[in-house]
């Protein structure tokens, strides 16, 4: 979470809110953030930090793990329209990549204002795309990997 | 008496499923233990739900997924605070 926190900036210049969640209860959450994540980022977590104590959100997001009683690594793009746009689940020992979720997050509002589509890997100012009958099978003149 | 607003335990609606009304506190487990299956799809709208949460400079909130509708949102769920990764 502290990763996140890190690229706060970057995801509120993009309009981003961002919530984080686990099984810990609220009390915990804020301790959490007093003893290790201010001191691993300035100011800490300053977005919300929810609880989800029995793990009923995880289970209808399909990241709560039963046996383990915590909800693995899952998370989520919303739009303002409220629809998932994408999600990543990881078990819990590898850690997530904020910059691809910032990728993402960009790729996501670019194709909602323009009707492109962006292809594998794009950035902001690479090429994208523009579906119709004219770029079938010929993708390969505008794109290559 | 004045009502305690940061108590011990303070239910939250959790998922709001589908069907109808947000479930209410202490009803979303025996709804759930009927539904228990994954709700979120891609494509599909998300899943609103309520809950508890602690906010920096601010304390403790109830706050809700649609609270935030309007906006993009990123949802991060993690296994734990003090875990290692």
């Amino acid at each position: 979470m502290a990763a996140v926190a890190a690229l706060y900036n970057d995801f509120q210049a993009l309009d981003v809110e961002v919530l984080s969640l686990s099984t810990d209860s609220r009390f915990v959450h804020k301790i959490w953030q007093k003893e290790e994540l201010s001191k691993m980022v300035d100011g800490g977590v300053p977005f919300p930090m929810l609880s989800d104590g029995g793990g009923k959100i995880g289970t209808v997001y399909g990241v709560y793990d039963e046996a383990a009683g915590v909800d693995i690594r899952g998370r989520f793009i919303i739009d303002p329209d409220f629809v998932i746009r994408a999600m990543e689940v990881l078990t819990p020992e590898v850690g997530r990549n904020p910059d691809e979720l910032l990728r993402q997050v960009k790729a996501f509002q670019h194709v909602v204002k323009t009707g492109e589509v962006t292809p594998s890997g794009w950035q902001p100012g690479e090429t994208t795309l523009t579906p119709g009958p004219d770029l079938v099978g010929k993708v390969w003149e505008v794109w290559k990997p | 008496m004045p009502e305690l607003t940061d108590g011990c335990v303070k239910p939250a609606g959790g998922p709001a499923l589908p069907g109808g009304e947000p479930a209410a506190p202490g009803l979303a487990g025996s709804i759930l233990q009927e539904v228990n299956k994954v709700l979120a799809r891609v494509g599909k709208e998300a899943i609103d739900f309520e809950a508890s949460a602690f906010i920096a400079g601010e304390g403790f909130k109830t706050v809700k997924l649609s609270d935030y509708k309007g906006k993009w949102i990123i949802l991060c769920f993690y296994p734990g605070d003090f875990t290692f990764v």
